[in-house]
């Protein structure tokens, strides 16, 4: 096996015992990048100088006899919505082409503290507004199981990387299904936390009440340690929760046997691909075969979880971007006459097509006459999408789901239909919505060979249980390896 | 016709903490420009605003002190508009439900009492400041004043009079002052002032259309304002016209209004709750706390000088005039200064040098208990009152201890009897003349001794003792 190859706690565990060196890993990693960039297109920036030369140190600390911590010597992509000081961060926008923030995200100097090495910064939709990470401004991220197709969106970058094997361990960032869905397409395991279980603190905003970072990793386990790293309470998001970060490794192998998941019925009708289907029927009878018993649900107020979200999600986002106004740090258009001039200027010039689109039906939702009938109502069926939740989770530990109603589909077939593309969101949405944490995991290939994943959505907090399940599937599944020849 | 003015005022107070509402940056006024900022209170991408509850408590100290109604809960929400002084393009106030509704404020104005009434009292972040130099075509920006928390004093339209306004402020002020809520310095923007106007006929219940002024930074200048605001509407109104409702903006140098926006050209600011805040919860223990912290208002610490210390009402009254120079008394007496004649020299001399200077107490070098030293030497009688006042020039310049200067100056009144005996008998040997009138009769000529001796001991003779050494030679 490659270097590349490798699972982010196995190569920690190669780097601790000395048998590679950190070194050896990131420059594995990154000629796997340069060789396969021009294909892929899975980062913005990519760091090689930087990650050698804090691979090399991390390796004379571990020379020592220092510990390097639980990710050591680990070559990670960083989304680009996430914030690394002195590392330009653009959010996949022309209107922050040339940023380069002064400070750190809260989980980069939580990375940093357990070993990390960042080899690069990962492709986005901009602003992270996309189901295909086609919208990044730095051009489309290809899937690498067939390039013909979209890695999805917004964290693509992050998947198609791992996928690839053009990075060990990632960061995406989940607003409605943006860690989930690319994972799902990209054939790799992706965990979006409960709301506030990691902090926001350094993560570009979309919309601030739905936004959550996560890990994406190679396997169930890397992404029990990766979040083990990442969560806990920070200080400075006062949204974030002050709870204790369980041991997630060990609950990861606590077994499934007694457990009892739900599948909800509105997840299963009508635009669901049989091919789809068939994948995610597969993981139930592995999940009872492994002991675990099937329950039939309901979460009924699913049909109002697309247009509640983007509601909520572009009000909050019209908001979060009016920052950027050429002002003080940016993309300012060169020939305004005025005020009002470089402001419209500016942001027409640096903002894409979707996101002008979002801004504009937020800042429409918000607007006078229409605060009630928009937005308010949608905080309204948002509270009872939770609580269609907090009914299911009397009943069962755990809900399985499809990730989306399709396979990753063909680069260019939904970026000019949007509201094609924000039904692929489908599955995905509600469970921003509720603030629940959920997780994708491989669950087996589609006849045209490309991934497909499901999901296990969890009650508050109980990430642990998603651990359990899915490592029991993964078990079952195995890694989804790229065909050979497909890039 | 007559008409009777009814107006309602908004008063946006800066509060006394010493870090910003939503970061940890100072607050400090006159600083150089950009030096108290850092990515959150800047707007970077992917920062999050974290609430100073001080600011809370603060607020929470004048709703409790006005009667209003704390909420248990209340929320921050974001008020979007456009401008080169708003880093992220949106202020963050509270809106639907602010900290503390009702409330009342009672005046004893010249017609009689006259009841306040709050509508609420809120909190928000202020904006940053724009600085354009004239020949200058660039504008400049300076983030410190961004994100410093501010208190905004909503009433109903409860004013009839300027008299009531200007008696409404100065109440208001004194109790911001007292109660450590704002610094209250109106130079520095810790307290602004718009008013709602509008004029309708005596008897008609219908209120008329109103219009705002903004920009008031001071009370003399609202006062002006809202007088001629209000003689401006009355005109109108006589003249067959109507009022439109649009914003004024009050130029103090040429003490007129302009127009500063339309109802048409008025923002929708498009509120909604601030994502990246929780709700603000108050429980009865919290209250309860904030409430057992008030300081003392000044009519309480005024009736209190006069019982305890036995001073005169004059006296209490020019004490109190600010929280420090009441503190300075206090500590004054604690130091060990007899309370009326503490209260001579700190209305006197302290004050006066401190007008003089417009030195803040805090930088004045004579710190209390230097000053009861002062007054302790006088009082056992190692020095004069007229060297006192030369100690006192000299502490206040090198704040230097009393004792120390005293001692340096060879400054220590001589009252050994024999000493000034013999300089007494001295100066009347050689002055026969006037001991001659002295005898005829002439008794003023006594000073014209003491006079003497004192210049012949540098000023340092006990004049008391040396009137009575010279009454005794000449008797």
């Amino acid at each position: 096996m490659e270097l590349f190859e490798l699972r982010a706690r196995e190569l920690a565990k190669k780097i601790r015992t000395g048998e590679v060196s950190s070194v050896e890993a990131t420059e594995a990693v990154l000629r796997r990048i340069e060789q396969l960039e021009p294909i892929i297109n899975a980062y913005i920036t990519v760091i090689a100088d930087k990650a050698l030369d804090r691979a090399r140190s991390l390796d004379d600390k571990r020379a020592r006899g220092e510990d390097t911590g639980p990710l050591g010597g680990v070559p990670m992509a960083i989304k680009d919505s996430i914030i690394v000081a002195g590392t330009r961060t653009t959010a996949g926008s022309h209107i922050l082409e040339n940023y380069i923030p002064p400070y750190n995200a809260h989980v980069i100097d939580k990375l940093l503290d357990a070993g990390a090495v960042f080899v690069g910064k990962s492709n986005t939709d901009e602003f992270t507004m996309g189901s295909t990470c086609e919208t990044s401004y730095f051009g489309t991220a290809r899937n690498p199981h067939n390039i013909d197709r979209v890695t999805g969106g917004s964290s693509g970058g992050s998947a198609a990387a791992l996928a690839a094997h053009e990075c060990i361990a990632a960061l995406g960032s989940d607003t409605g299904g943006s860690i989930r869905q690319p994972a799902s397409f990209c054939g790799v395991v992706g965990i979006k936390p409960t709301y506030g279980r990691v902090s926001r603190f350094g993560l570009i905003a979309y919309a601030s009440s739905l936004d959550q970072i996560g890990p994406m990793t190679k396997s169930v386990e890397d992404s029990a340690l990766v979040l083990s790293v990442i969560a806990g309470h920070d200080r400075r998001d006062s949204t974030s929760l002050d709870e204790p970060v369980p041991d997630y490794i060990a609950e990861t192998d606590a077994g499934v046997k007694g457990l009892r998941v739900g599948l909800p019925r509105e997840y299963f009708g009508e635009g669901l691909d049989p091919e789809v289907l068939k994948v995610t029927l597969e993981a139930v009878d592995i999940l009872k075969s492994e002991g675990i018993e099937i329950v039939d649900i309901s979460l009924p107020h699913t049909e109002y979880a697309v247009p509640t979200y983007y509601l909520l999600a572009t009000a909050e986002a019209s908001a979060n971007l009016e920052r950027y106004d050429g002002v003080r740090y940016g993309h300012r258009s060169g020939d305004a006459e005025n005020l009002y001039e470089m402001y419209s200027k500016s942001r027409s010039e640096g903002f894409g097509i979707e996101v002008k689109r979002r801004i504009m039906l937020g800042t429409y939702c918000l607007s006078a006459g229409y605060y009630d009938a928009y937005y308010r109502k949608a905080q309204k069926v948002r509270r009872l999408i939770k609580e269609d939740f907090d009914h299911a989770f009397g009943t069962v530990d755990a809900i399985l789901a499809p990730v989306c109603p399709t396979t990753a589909f063909p680069v260019g077939s939904k970026i000019n239909d949007p509201l094609q593309m924000y039904l692929a969101d489908i599955y995905t949405i509600s469970l921003n919505l509720a603030g629940l944490p959920g997780i994708t995991v491989p669950a087996g290939k589609a006849r045209d060979g490309l991934p497909v994943g499901v999901q296990f959505m969890g009650r508050i907090l109980d990430e642990s249980t998603l651990f359990r399940i899915a490592r029991v599937l993964e078990r079952n599944v195995g890694y989804l390896n790229v065909e050979k020849g497909a890039v | 016709m007559r008409y009777v003015p009814t107006i309602g005022l908004e008063i946006h107070s800066q509060l006394a903490t010493k870090t910003k509402i939503f970061c940890g940056c100072s607050t400090e006024f006159g600083s150089e420009p950009n030096t108290h900022s850092c990515p959150v209170c800047l707007g970077m991408p992917g920062v999050l605003p974290v609430l100073n509850r001080q600011a809370i408590e603060l607020a929470m100290r004048m709703g409790l002190l006005t009667g209003g109604n704390i909420q248990r809960m209340s929320y921050f929400a974001r008020k979007n508009y456009f401008y080169p002084d708003l880093p992220k393009g949106y202020q963050i106030s509270m809106f639907e439900l602010p900290l503390i509704r009702g409330g009342h404020l009672d005046l004893r104005t010249s017609t009689g009492e006259k009841t306040i009434r709050f509508n609420r009292i809120h909190l928000e972040e202020d904006a940053g400041k724009l600085i354009h130099i004239e020949g200058d075509t660039k504008s400049y920006f300076d983030v410190n004043r961004c994100g410093v928390p501010l208190i905004e004093i909503v009433t109903e339209p409860d004013f009839e009079t300027t008299e009531e306004i200007t008696l409404f402020l100065n109440t208001l002020k004194e109790m911001l002052i007292f109660s450590g809520v704002s610094l209250g310095n109106m130079e520095q923007g810790n307290i602004r002032v718009d008013a709602n106007i509008s004029i309708r006929p005596v008897g008609q219940k219908k209120l008329g259309t109103r219009t705002e002024i903004k920009n008031m930074n001071s009370f003399v200048n609202a006062a002006i304002a809202i007088n001629a605001e209000i003689e401006r509407q009355t005109d109108i109104v006589e003249q067959g016209g109507s009022i439109v409702q649009e914003t004024l903006l009050f130029d103090a140098a040429h003490k007129t209004l302009a127009a500063m926006r339309s109802k048409e050209e008025a923002h929708d600011y498009r509120y909604f709750p601030e994502p990246d805040l929780v709700p603000v919860f108050v429980d009865d223990e919290w209250i309860g706390r904030v409430r057992s912290e008030l300081p003392e208002m000044r009519d309480q610490m005024r009736r209190r000088f006069e019982t305890v210390y036995q001073i005169p009402a004059y006296d209490a009254e020019i004490l109190t005039t600010s929280p420090e120079i009441a503190c300075y008394y206090e500590e004054t007496i604690k130091a060990g200064a007899d309370p009326k004649k503490a209260s001579n020299w700190i209305m006197g001399e302290v004050l006066r040098v401190l007008n003089e200077t417009q030195l803040p107490l805090g930088e004045f070098k004579i710190k209390p208990p230097m000053l009861a030293g002062l007054l302790s030497m006088v009082e056992k009688g190692t020095i004069s009152g007229s060297m006192a006042k030369t100690v006192f020039d000299e502490m206040r310049a090198t704040g230097k201890d009393p004792k120390a200067i005293v001692g340096e100056q060879g400054l220590t009144q001589i009252s050994d009897k024999d000493a000034l005996e013999k300089i007494a008998r001295e100066v009347i040997s050689s002055s026969p003349d006037e001991v001659a009138k002295y005898k005829a009769g002439k008794t003023q000529v006594l000073g014209f001794f003491v006079g003497q001796v004192m210049k012949a001991t540098g000023g340092k003779a006990n004049p008391g003792e040396v009137n009575a050494i010279i009454r005794e030679i000449l008797s």
